[in-house]
């Protein structure tokens, strides 16, 4: 029987986030870290601001974007997912302190 | 044709065969002075307010899928107007004002129940803000009341008010004019009184593009072909980033998925709209008897369409807490939707980079109820060219200006709001 509401390709049931460090666990152990965007200096301008806080988001397909793994290594972790099928693609091991 | 009991009976003679189309079929004109592109509630009120309000007709309204059948046919039904900020206040506060008398306006019923509404503290700290709150709508002339335990025992039986529930209750915000209507009726309603009145309403068309020239929108491209416009108003909710994408520009907002649920029909339990703070469940009872609940979005970035079971489990739990008899019941069925979620989480209505692209975006999870509201004000402004006082601060110029309007404090994080 067809469900009625049929599964997105490569998605599958919950998200299954793979951690660079643990292997593939639920999106239940993780927290949400929002786009990796890189911040400008502190005293920036307005312009590069507003720029960084309000139009980081680049791609409305997909996001690179930053998890912390706070039920399991506790570690942040960056990673690139398809907004639609919530496949992750180009998975890496490096954090907010390494990516800055 | 006016629906009467006349016209019922008229029809019963006729077998129920000649009831003139819902929503006339229309032969696309080459040119409109206005083209609103999508058919949901805020759209179509649009389209029904410039006819009413200001005798323009020369309107098409395109949609990709159906009438209603976007983020208006997915929410909760809910309408309420309990912010503490003026510019939020104001606008959902006029549309309750037009919700009360838009069914007779319409002519079609609405099925618009002010139940009231109550929004549960779970501390002092939580209900003293919900007093500024309440003064803040008291100031502003709305009706509105803080509740105890005791007054919300009476007005909402089966309710676990233990004081060692996970999450005890402390007291509420009442606001009686608060309550429901009916989603997909708002969008017939609206779309049948602008067909009616010579609108055009183009259902399963998308818009693949924008006919720019000297940073001015003249037309639209469509699958059947190019349409030309004085004026385009975007207004496609989830949709709406990607319509812009078009156009060449990013607007500062993020889609998210949430998530509603409906259980089987039982008799009337629950007869006021209830919210549930610890970590957000709201449920009210429909017309049917289906409870129906909903909760936060799933808290990450999504246009998936299809929610995340966490969540399902989290808002679940949270409505057993406060309605233990919920346990006695199905859960039948379950959507979600893509809500369009700005940095400051407040809607983006106004003028673009390019003349005459409009748009009016970026309402959330929290559109439905302002939909009369929206479209009373954007007629006015697409037939005067001058922007009315409750649309002016929700521009897209506040994000670089720096007059954001962020209700709840959260800061530049959509998947927070």
């Amino acid at each position: 029987m067809t469900p009625a509401s049929a599964p997105i390709h490569g998605a599958t049931d919950v998200l299954l986030i793979p951690c660079p460090h643990c292997g593939e666990r639920d999106e239940s152990e993780f927290d949400y870290g929002g786009r990796a965007v890189l911040l400008p200096a502190l005293d920036a301008s307005t312009g590069e601001w507003h720029q960084a806080l309000h139009l980081g988001n680049d791609s409305a397909e997909f996001a690179d974007e930053y998890w912390y793994h706070s039920a399991g290594c506790e570690r942040w972790i960056r990673l690139r997912r398809n907004l639609a099928s919530h496949d992750f693609v180009n998975t890496g091991s490096n954090g907010p302190e390494e990516a800055n | 044709m006016k629906y009467s009991a006349v016209s019922l009976l008229q029809q019963a003679f006729g077998g129920q065969r000649k009831w003139p189309p819902f929503v006339a079929p229309a032969k696309l004109n080459a040119h409109y002075d206005i083209i609103i592109v999508g058919a949901g509630g805020h759209g179509l009120a649009t389209a029904h307010y410039l006819a009413q309000n200001h005798d323009i007709d020369d309107v098409l309204v395109l949609d990709s899928g159906w009438i209603g059948g976007g983020n208006t046919a997915r929410n909760t039904t809910i309408v309420r107007s309990d912010y503490l900020l003026p510019a939020s206040f104001a606008l959902k506060n006029f549309a309750l004002e037009l919700w009360a008398q838009l069914s007779q306006e319409l002519n079609f019923n609405l099925m618009y129940s002010p139940r009231g509404y109550i929004d549960l503290a779970h501390s002092d700290g939580e209900l003293e803000h919900f007093m500024v709150r309440a003064n803040a709508m008291r100031l502003a002339g709305a009706t509105v009341d803080i509740l105890n335990c005791r007054q919300i025992a009476e007005r909402v039986p089966g309710i676990d008010l233990g004081r060692d529930a996970r999450f005890p209750v402390s007291g509420a915000l009442y606001q009686p004019a608060g309550g429901v209507v009916r989603h997909d009726a708002v969008a017939w309603g609206f779309a049948r009184s602008a067909s009616n009145r010579g609108i055009h309403i183009q259902q399963n068309c998308a818009v693949d593009g924008f006919d720019i020239q000297a940073n001015r929108v003249v037309g639209v491209a469509t699958p059947l072909g190019r349409i030309g416009a004085g004026k385009v108003f975007v207004s496609a909710a989830g949709a709406t980033a990607s319509l812009a994408q078009l156009a060449g520009l990013r607007l500062p907002m993020e889609p998210i998925n949430v998530q509603a649920f409906v259980t089987e029909p039982v008799k009337p339990v629950l007869d006021s709209v209830v919210n549930y703070n610890a970590g957000l469940s709201y449920i009210s009872q429909s017309d049917k008897g289906e409870l129906v609940l909903g909760g936060a979005t799933d808290g990450y970035l999504s246009q998936a369409r299809r929610g995340s079971f966490a969540r399902i489990e989290d808002t679940l739990a949270r409505a057993l807490q406060i309605f233990p008899f919920l346990s006695q019941l199905r859960m039948m069925r379950h959507w979600s939707g893509t809500a369009d979620i700005p940095m400051d989480g407040n809607a983006i209505i106004g003028d673009t980079p390019v003349d005459g692209l409009i748009v009016n975006c970026g309402w959330g999870y929290a559109g439905f109820k302002a939909t009369p509201a929206v479209g009373w004000n954007m007629a006015q402004y697409l037939a005067s060219g001058k922007l009315p006082g409750l649309l002016q601060p929700f521009a897209l110029e506040r994000f670089s200006s720096g007059a954001l309007i962020d209700d709840a404090g959260i800061g530049p994080y959509p998947w927070r709001h």
